[in-house]
């Protein structure tokens, strides 16, 4: 089974330069369903609407005209930190959101991005200012480009930034293929491994 | 003489321990697959994980070592039936009694002694178990560390990956051993400590860590200390927090409805007395935290990091590590620099959760609710962390102390900790036991404040901000 390959992504960088903004800022818990279809109008709704009605907040970055497509989020340090809700990603996504340009990301809601392709990029805090004030600057009319095979971050100043993705989410990303079909190939180092640790130690195995 | 001594092995922590045994593959990048050993669920994700796995036509590997139960947003009010209060929320129950049928799994249902929420019920059945490697659909698995397990926490698509292949593909962690120093007042709580920590080291403090807690402060802390304590490890971003065992790790577990019996149990033990750090271990960062004479701790903005000694004032946002998140969270807080944070009027008092939801949270604020009434501005509520947890306190008398202080005395759940169905009143003030104090989490545009149960009983029966040695006589 595959999803949908990520390889090179263009689109208009929007800037949230906040740090730890925790998954229940990405989107409420009152929001969230069993399907994950329609998430993207509660993405961050606290701080977009103004009341429940929805009424927008004109200054939240997302409700500026310049951003309301907007494909790149650029973000503090700790993205995502709190809670594992999957939902986080998936409201990004539904919004429209292909990358999170960040300092850091909580430990969970980065495996949640590579389990859904939305590319985590990880860079340095200089950069990530600097992306930031430049996405800022060009108010959407010039585009970010990110290839995925490369790791590399095509700011639209002509410059070029270097991210670290490991090898393997890298082949994920790139050929859309799902993790459980790359780690069913080592089902025999799985079962021993669980031979091994069964019988040195067979409390592992619970006792009803 | 030939020294036939075998030769030494390299010194080792107790997380390396742990992973080494456990590590099935390494896919370079400081990526590994790991095998896991137990798999808990609850109804936020759990039923998804399931049906998705169903969909695309697999099996649960090994469906004796997964455990589910409802916790989330399930009805905590007395009486209740088994519906939920939020939207949705019922097919989010539904889903996951459904996959567990469909799967072979052991479900703990709404009417079952063994339901609760899903950190206290693990140790507490010892479903978990010291050197064991554990995932959850839920950050604060690492809060199971405080019996020396390893939990991660993850999202629903790798719960589907790991019912379906027994491993996980996740980073190794660096290590941090973070010692706890100094001499504490005798009236200190586990959670003033932990709030201590995060408003030290930050939010953001031990990011890309496994942490290991450590010093005489967390050698000498009850096992309900240590989950509390661990518990909290995910709000200063670290990947888990784990403690070395000890003889009290071993007691708590002892006849747990899942624990391993007899020889079998003494086989056990031997293993698990092997698992503390070695002496000589060497870990990736070493952090000092000095606790030494520390007060009572409560939250003031809306980060964990946000911490103050209850006899401290609301900072300036130029004194915080983030000036700009500061000013926001004054603002949402509606609170002014130099405000003593001690006498702040409170609308909403809650007890419970993952953090603080077990009997000895409950003992510990029925004894300063003894003989008290809670101030009538004040909307108070228990809810025991398990249905085990409610049983014991209803048997010590515990339920009558909460119930004639005038507080809510619940079924087991997490409840009002987070928006699952019940909120606190929009603008609401709220002192409260949970370990989050972000915008909007109990409720629309609710103000949290973390403290510990002792804080948060005080504080109910005062109606404002109050640490329980500055509370007045009991009614007579």
């Amino acid at each position: 089974m595959t999803s949908e390959p990520v390889i090179r992504l263009t689109g208009i960088a929007a800037p949230l330069l906040r740090d730890n903004v925790d998954t229940d800022q990405i989107i409420p818990s009152r929001a969230i369903r069993l399907q994950k279809a329609g998430l993207g109008r509660s993405l961050f709704a606290a701080w977009r609407y103004s009341d429940d009605a929805g009424c927008e907040n004109p200054e939240f970055v997302l409700n500026r005209e310049a951003y309301r497509r907007a494909n790149f989020l650029i973000g503090g340090a700790n993205f995502g930190c709190g809670s594992s809700r999957e939902a986080a990603v998936w409201a990004l996504k539904d919004f429209g959101f292909a990358a999170i340009l960040a300092e850091s990301f909580g430990n969970i809601f980065y495996a949640n991005c590579i389990a859904n392709g939305l590319v985590p990029v990880a860079l340095e805090r200089t950069a990530v200012s600097r992306l930031a004030a430049l996405a800022e600057d060009v108010e959407g009319r010039d585009l970010f480009r990110i290839d995925v095979e490369s790791c590399t971050v095509h700011p639209p100043d002509g410059s070029s930034i270097r991210f670290f993705l490991p090898v393997l989410y890298r082949r994920m990303l790139v050929s859309g293929k799902k993790m459980i079909d790359v780690v069913l190939e080592h089902e025999d180092e799985i079962e021993a491994c669980e031979q091994r640790n069964r019988a040195e130690q067979p409390w592992l195995v619970p006792v009803r | 003489m030939i020294n036939s001594a075998p030769p030494r092995r390299r010194p080792r922590t107790l997380f390396d321990k742990i992973w080494q045994r456990h590590v099935v593959s390494d896919f370079g990048d400081g990526l590994c697959l790991l095998y896991i050993d137990r798999i808990l669920l609850h109804e936020r994700g759990g039923g998804m994980a399931l049906a998705a796995l169903s969909r695309a036509g697999r099996r649960v590997r090994r469906p004796e070592t997964v455990f589910a139960t409802f916790d989330h947003v399930l009805d905590t009010r007395p009486g209740r039936t088994g519906a939920a209060l939020a939207s949705g929320g019922a097919e989010f129950i539904d889903a996951l009694r459904r996959g567990s049928a469909f799967h072979g799994v052991e479900l703990f249902d709404i009417a079952d002694e063994r339901q609760g929420i899903v950190h206290v019920i693990s140790p507490e059945q010892a479903i978990v178990l010291p050197g064991t490697t554990v995932v959850c659909n839920d950050s604060h698995t690492c809060t199971l560390g405080g019996v020396s397990t390893l939990g991660l926490g993850i999202g629903t698509s790798d719960i589907e990956h790991v019912l379906a292949t027994q491993t996980l593909v996740t980073h190794r962690p660096k290590t941090m051993r973070l010692r706890l120093e100094g001499r504490l007042p005798a009236s200190l709580t586990a959670k003033d400590l932990v709030l201590h920590v995060i408003g030290t080291i930050g939010a953001a403090g031990a990011n890309g860590y496994a942490v290991e807690m450590a010093g005489a402060i967390v050698r000498d802390m009850t096992v309900e200390e240590r989950l509390t304590v661990c518990n909290m490890a995910v709000e200063f971003a670290a990947r888990s927090a784990v403690i070395s065992p000890d003889e009290k790790t071993f007691r708590y577990l002892a006849g747990g409805t899942f624990a391993p019996k007899r020889a079998l149990w003494e086989r056990a033990v031997a293993a698990w007395r092997e698992l503390a750090s070695d002496a000589d271990a060497v870990f990736d960062a070493e952090t000092v935290v000095d606790c030494g004479d520390l007060e009572p701790q409560v939250t003031w903005g809306t980060s964990p990091e946000h911490t103050l000694p209850i006899g401290g004032a609301v900072p300036r946002p130029e004194e915080c590590r983030d000036p700009a998140r500061a000013r926001r969270s004054l603002e949402y807080m509606e609170l002014t620099p130099g405000m003593p944070i001690a006498g702040l009027p409170v609308d909403g008092a809650f007890i419970g959760s993952c953090t603080n939801g077990r009997l000895s949270d409950l003992r510990t604020a029925a004894e300063i609710l003894k003989d008290r009434r809670v101030a009538p501005t004040v909307r108070a509520l228990c809810v025991p962390g398990s249905t085990r947890v409610k049983r014991m306190a209803e048997a010590e008398g515990l339920d009558r102390i909460f119930v004639n202080a005038g507080f809510e005395w619940r079924e087991s759940g997490c409840s009002l900790c987070f928006s699952g169905g019940e909120n606190f009143e929009p603008g609401r003030r709220v002192i409260t036991t949970t370990n989050r104090n972000f915008e909007n989490r109990q409720g629309r545009f609710v103000r949290s404040h973390l403290a510990s149960p002792k804080t948060v009983a005080a504080s109910a029966i005062a109606g404002h901000i109050v640490g329980a040695d500055m509370l007045g006589n009991r009614a007579r």
